[in-house]
Parts: C-alpha cells; structure tokens; sequence
C-alpha cells in the first residue's frame, strides 16, 4: 500500500468486506488490528497521540496499538478485549468492518454475534504456540456460522527466525483439525503483526512465502458470490401508503431483500397466507429498479390488492422456502441464567414475531471438539445447543446454510426482554 | 453475466434504511434526533428515501443549546418545511430557567452536559420511545461499542456492559414502559463514508462546512468563531480568517479549521487527506480518556 491508501475517492467501485477477528490472549490480535489501521492510514494523529500519552501513563516501553481498540473503561483497565468493537478501515479498493472479538470461552456468545454478519474470519495462532484449543473454538464458531472464508495469520514469526518450517508445522496441524469442519476457503499467511511483516507490506524476511500479504488477501479475496442469488426472499417490514393525493392508492411493501432476484412480472406468493400476485413495481427513491437483489432496501408493489403485513415474506413459486410451527436449530444460549422451565419466548427471525416454547433439547455441542453430548442438557451461558422449538404460528425460514438472513432467528425472553439466544435453522 | 454487488455506500444506505424502517415498525413514538450536523442531516435524507413517496412519519427533535449558530437554525427551518414534518425543540434555556439544569462556570463552562437533561425530558415529555441518532462508531472509542438498538433504562441511562447482543439483522426492541431505545442507523459509516454520500445525492448541507471568512480566536489547537459567548481570554486576539468547520454543534465548543474547501469536492479531498479526527477539535471530548463513555452512560447523544 502506498501513502495514499486513505483516499478513497474511486467509490464507485468499492466494495464492503465485513471480517471477525478472534485468536487467544496474547497471540497479537489487538497488535494486528492496529496495525491493519495504523498502515493503511486508518488512524490519526490525535488518536496516535492519546495512545502514546495512555501507553507513557502505564509505563510501557513500546506504543500499545491495543489502546485503540479496548474502548471501554474496563477493558482499558484490565486490559483485555470483554465485548465486540468495530473498527473500520479503508484502502482505494475495499471499505472493510472489523468485528473485534474477545477469545475467552466465557465470551463466545460476543464472537457468535461478531461472526453472525462477517463474510471473513481471522485466525490468529503464535507460531510458538501452534494450534491451541481456542483456535478451533474460533474456527468452529466460523464454520457453524457459515462464514465464508478463514485466513489463518500464523503470528510472531520473528520470534522463531522467520522460520518456513515452523510455519509449515503450525499449517499442517491446522489442516488436520480442518477436516472436521466446514469452511471451503481456508488460507495461511505468515506474520510479525508487531514488525510489519506481511500484513500490508509484503516481507523481506520471508522469500520462502510465496504468497500474498494480508491486506492484499482481504483486497482481493473474492466475496459477491458469497451472497445466495437464486432463491427469491423479501420479508415485509413494514406497509408504505402516502396519504397525499396523488399516491392515493399506493401500497408499497417496504424491506430489504435476503435472497434471489426480483423482477417487475414475477410471479409471486405471500407466505404463510400463500396468497398470490404479480410484481407491478421495485420502487426506490431514485426511481423504480428493473430488477433488485440482496441486500438491496427496495418498496414492492403488486397488482393485486391482498392483505400483506409485516412478518410476511414475499418469495418466488420456484423456490419456496418451509413454513412450520416445529423448528430444528443449533442455538448459542446467551444469557446468564439458563432457560427457565417451560418459559416462553419472543421468536424472532426476518422481521416475523412468534411465541415459542423449548419443546426438546437434542445435545449439547463441546465447541472445542464438536462432541455432541446428549447426557447433560441443562443449558448454560456460552453453550451450543440443538433444540426443538414449536411455536404459536408458522415460521417462515430456509436452513441457515442456504441463507444467512432467512435461516436465523434470535429468542427474547417474554419477562426480561434480554435476547437470550441466537440460532440458525436446521 | 450481469454482476450483482452494491457498492460500499450502497450497501450502507441499504442497511440504514432497513434499521430506520424496523425502528418505524417496531416503536409507537420514534422520532429523529437532529442537531443540524452532517450526521443527522444524512440520516434524515435516509428516512426521506425509506419512506417516500410517503412523507417521513415521525418528527425531528432539536435540542437547542441557546449557543447557535444561526446559520444552522435557518438551515433547520427550511428542512423541516421541505419535509412537512413536526419540530420538537428542547430548550437547554428552559431547563435551566426551570431549575432543571445548572448552568456551569469557570472558564471551561459549557452548556454540552446540560443537554443530556433537556434531552432526557424531552424524550419523556413527548413520550419518545425510539430516539434515532446519527452518532457512527468510528467517532469515538466509547461509541464503536454502540449497538444499533441500544436500550435506555427508566432514567434514560446507557450500560455499555450489559448490552443486548445484536446478531445478523434482527434487532429487538423490546422494553418495558418508561424505558427507551436510542438507534444509529449510520453506525458502520466512517466521516470519509457520509462525504462521499453526501457529494454522491448532492445533499444539502449548512454554509459553514464551506470555506468563508470568519472572526475567530486560535484556543486548545482550534479557531474559536466570535460569538457573543465567546470570552476573550488574556492575550487572545480575534483574527479573521478562510475557514470551515468539520463538524456542527454548540457554537462555544466547536472549533473550524483554517480551509478553502468551498466545493463538496474540495471537501472529500481535504478530509482523505487529513490526520486528525473530526472530533478533534471538539472540547468537550478531551476533558479525559472516557469522557464520552462517562457522558453516554447518563444518556448523552
Ligand atoms: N515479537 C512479537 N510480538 C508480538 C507480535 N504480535 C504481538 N506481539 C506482542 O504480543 C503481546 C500481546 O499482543 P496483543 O496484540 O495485545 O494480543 P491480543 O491479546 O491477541 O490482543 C504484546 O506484547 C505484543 O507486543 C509479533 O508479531 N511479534
Ligand atoms: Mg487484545
């Protein structure tokens, strides 16, 4: 990256690449992040300079890149990551989002929500240390929540003299745990986060690594196939009618569309209802749409006047998502205290809202071996679970691995109103 | 084949407008923070597009320090007329004469804490249930731990370390009486992101983003404009110079820059290359470390 990586005036073509991050304590996530932001021109003066003061005032030799992203006072004070903080940088290419995330197991809830809207994960291992039980805790928690791609940055080669074997050893343990999981898109980059090396600038004191650096991975790595473009979905958030004259009759069914391509001429039905229309408008602000795809917020029109609200979704006869009151999803309990014996819950998923009661629990999942233990099932903050939920009304949904946004739902516990868990759609 | 991606900007004002649509759909009486900034003009420009050809359904909230400029004033009016939506002004002024609210003193003074009162009851007056604001988290460190949905208990206070988590799109806005949400919309937005968005729609924006000549003293790293707030202090002089300012607020606490930025392009060009955040040369953020965490946790902006 040259000098100018922060101008970022080619906007047209610049694409989003949200990505987690997660590695165990000390293995340099913080160092790395830092360093994404401090080498691509992401970080200010004024901001450098609280880091150095804050860095001086704890008596550090070196400047600490993690005070910029340890925000909270007492994460500043511990010293540790505790919740998700975003972080955003930006190179001619690509505008990426940061979702920094704690290790912890205590804390896999807050790298289950990181991971939810990232299209990539990295993985951080010390290469002194190899793989380690929190990098397949991550990897894991990567590939339950169908992210994409892993870049696993092989960190601190220079405390092993940037050694090939050494990396090599660290890659060959990992493709081994590999195996048992899911992701299509694995790649290994080796690092100093603290020298520089191969994180923006390629290394020198690496020849032996043939391949790219990370930043120049993130640029390029190719994501607009990522999203699912065959199977139609639009659920409505909410009734658009202009009381003004010359709208008199509009209705426009406003949301933003999670899958597929929609056309005026479509042929459409209204799940759960299964009523039926043609498509007559896309309509946007800046004019109708002749076509319109994910993630797009777009208000649809039809040509027949049938009783369409929120929570229903609006999707193509060629692909037709399920419709059900018994559910089967993996969830990831978030909240401290476990269910509560046949407590209700707010089920939400796209923008549908349905009452829902834990009708079984299957197993639990060891997220750091993907056992499934079916003995104990009481559940606990922080645990994977595959239950079975019914529910008051039907649910309209597609198994999470076909889609992100119609495969997820969250629960809400009725008394509290605190989310308390967050699940994908079996 | 035909290629199907949004650009960045795009795909951010797709997520904005879906988060201002759930907050329609799921509160009874959301209203728009607006300050007359760049941020909450952007994010009413967004509620314009997400609900058109329908006028946007709930109102602006100005909370009006008694320190502005008038320039943001006359820009505000003309908006809201524009729009034919409802104003709701909350004096920092009244709340004070009413007792509400302590004027500060000393040298330091300013009326940005007090606005967190008259915000508060601004809120409760009008029976305010979804407050939208157009803060984004690469601001401030305290801010990047925002969520979209962020809940406010019944004293209108923020607890960083017990937030709700937030997964994929679905945001819960569930309460219990007397409690709020405060929503950013434009949370995943960095400066350099809402001027370029701003050139892309051709937003309008108040005159003193652009380079003019202004009576101003040099304080704490910033050009103070003269107003009749403004205290000379011992061997300050007022200077008159080719200056903007990047961000709108309070007039006794919001520093400009020397520029000849007078185009939106010359702007986006200025802030690509400039080194110091917008916040910068703000006052009331460098009063300590966490000084915006301590602020928001009362119920701040
Ligand atoms: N030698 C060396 N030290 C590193 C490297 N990356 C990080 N560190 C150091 O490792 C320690 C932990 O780093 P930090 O970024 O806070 O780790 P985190 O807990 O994963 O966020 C710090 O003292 C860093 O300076 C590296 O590539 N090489
Ligand atoms: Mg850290």
């Amino acid at each position: 990256m040259g000098p100018n990586a922060r101008s970022e005036k080619h906007t047209t073509t610049m694409e989003l690449l949200r990505f987690t991050t997660a590695g165990s304590v000390d293995d340099g996530k913080s160092t790395l992040i830092g360093r994404l932001l401090y080498d691509s021109k992401s970080i200010f003066e004024d901001q450098m300079e609280a880091v150095k003061q804050s860095s001086e005032r704890k008596g550090l030799q070196h400047v600490d890149l993690s005070l910029l992203t340890d925000g909270l006072r007492s994460e500043r004070e511990q010293g540790i990551t505790i919740d998700v903080a975003y972080r955003y940088f930006a190179t001619p290419k690509r505008k990426f989002i940061i979702a920094d995330t704690p290790g912890h197991i205590q804390y896999t809830r807050n790298m289950v929500t990181g991971a939810s809207t990232a299209n990539l994960a990295l993985v951080l291992i010390d290469v002194r240390k190899g793989v380690v039980e929190q990098t397949c805790r991550h990897s894991f928690i990567a590939s339950l929540l169908k992210i994409p791609h892993i870049i696993v940055c092989v960190n601190k080669m220079d405390l092993v003299d940037y050694s090939e074997e050494a990396f090599n050893k660290v890659v060959e343990q990992y493709e081994a745990f590999a195996a048992k999981i899911d992701v299509k898109d694995i790649r290994f980059v080796p690092m100093s986060a603290l020298a520089g090396d191969n994180v923006v600038n390629d290394s020198e004191n690496m020849p032996w690594y043939k391949g790219e650096s990370l930043l120049h991975t993130l640029e390029t790595i190719h994501i607009a196939s990522d999203e699912n473009h065959s199977d139609a979905r639009f659920p409505v958030q909410t009734v658009i009618r202009p009381h003004a004259d010359e709208y008199h009759d509009y209705r426009g069914y406003a949301g933003r569309i999670a899958g597929g391509i929609f056309k005026p001429g479509d042929k459409i039905t209204v799940l759960p209802s299964g009523l039926t229309s043609v498509i007559k408008s896309i309509d946007t602000y800046s004019g109708p749409v002749e076509e319109a795809f994910a993630p797009m917020s777009v208000s649809i029109t039809l040509e027949d006047d049938i009783d369409v609200s929120r929570g229903d979704m609006i999707v193509k006869d060629d692909s037709e998502p399920q419709v059900s009151q018994d559910l089967d999803a993996m969830i990831c309990w978030m909240a401290t205290r476990g269910p509560r014996p046949g407590a209700k819950y707010h089920l939400k998923t796209t923008t549908r809202e349905v009452m829902s009661i834990i009708k079984e629990v299957y197993y639990k999942l060891d997220i750091n071996t993907l056992e499934k233990q079916e003995e104990n099932t009481d559940i606990k903050m922080n645990e994977m679970v595959k239950i079975r939920l019914r529910t008051t009304q039907p649910v309209v949904f597609d198994e999470y691995r076909k889609n992100r946004i119609t495969g997820s739902l969250i629960l809400v516990d009725e008394s509290t109103n605190e989310t308390v868990a967050a699940g994908t759609f079996l | 084949m035909h290629k199907y991606y949004l650009t960045h900007l795009q795909e951010l004002e797709s997520e904005a407008i879906y988060i201002i649509r759930e907050v329609v759909a799921q509160f009874d009486r959301p209203a728009i923070l607006f300050s007359g900034g760049k941020d909450s003009i952007v994010v009413t420009h967004l509620a314009k597009k997400a609900f058109w050809p329908a006028k946007i359904p709930m109102p602006l909230i100005h909370i009006d320090t008694g320190h502005n400029f008038p320039e943001t004033m006359e820009f505000r009016d003309k908006l809201v007329e524009n729009l034919g939506v409802q104003l709701i002004v909350g004096s920092v002024q009244e709340s004070i004469d009413k007792g509400r609210a302590v004027e500060e003193s000393g040298i330091n003074a300013s009326r940005n804490e007090l606005q967190i009162v008259t915000l508060l009851d601004s809120i409760e007056s009008h029976k305010i249930d979804a407050a939208i604001g157009g803060a984004r988290r690469d601001e401030e460190k305290a801010r990047a731990k925002e969520r979209f949905f962020s809940h406010r208990d019944e004293f209108g206070q923020w607890d960083p370390k017990n937030q709700r988590p937030e997964l994929w799109n679905i945001f819960n806005g569930r309460k219990r009486m007397g409690e709020h949400f405060r929503v950013f919309p434009i949370s995943n937005w960095t400066e350099m992101d809402i001027w370029n968005y701003i050139l892309q729609e051709n937003i309008a924006i108040p005159s003193l983003y652009f380079a003019h000549q202004r009576d101003a003293v040099y304080r704490d790293n910033t050009w103070l404009p003269a107003s009749e707030f403004l205290q000379l202090r011992e061997g300050e002089t007022i200077e008159n110079k080719l200056m903007r300012f990047r961000t709108l607020g309070d007039i006794t606490i919001t520093g400009g820059i020397e520029s000849d930025a007078d185009t939106l392009e010359k702007i986006v060009a200025e802030v690509s290359a400039t080194r110091s955040t917008e916040r910068g040369n703000r006052s009331d953020d460098k009063r300590s470390d966490t000084s915006m965490e301590d602020r928001k946790k009362q119920g701040y902006f």
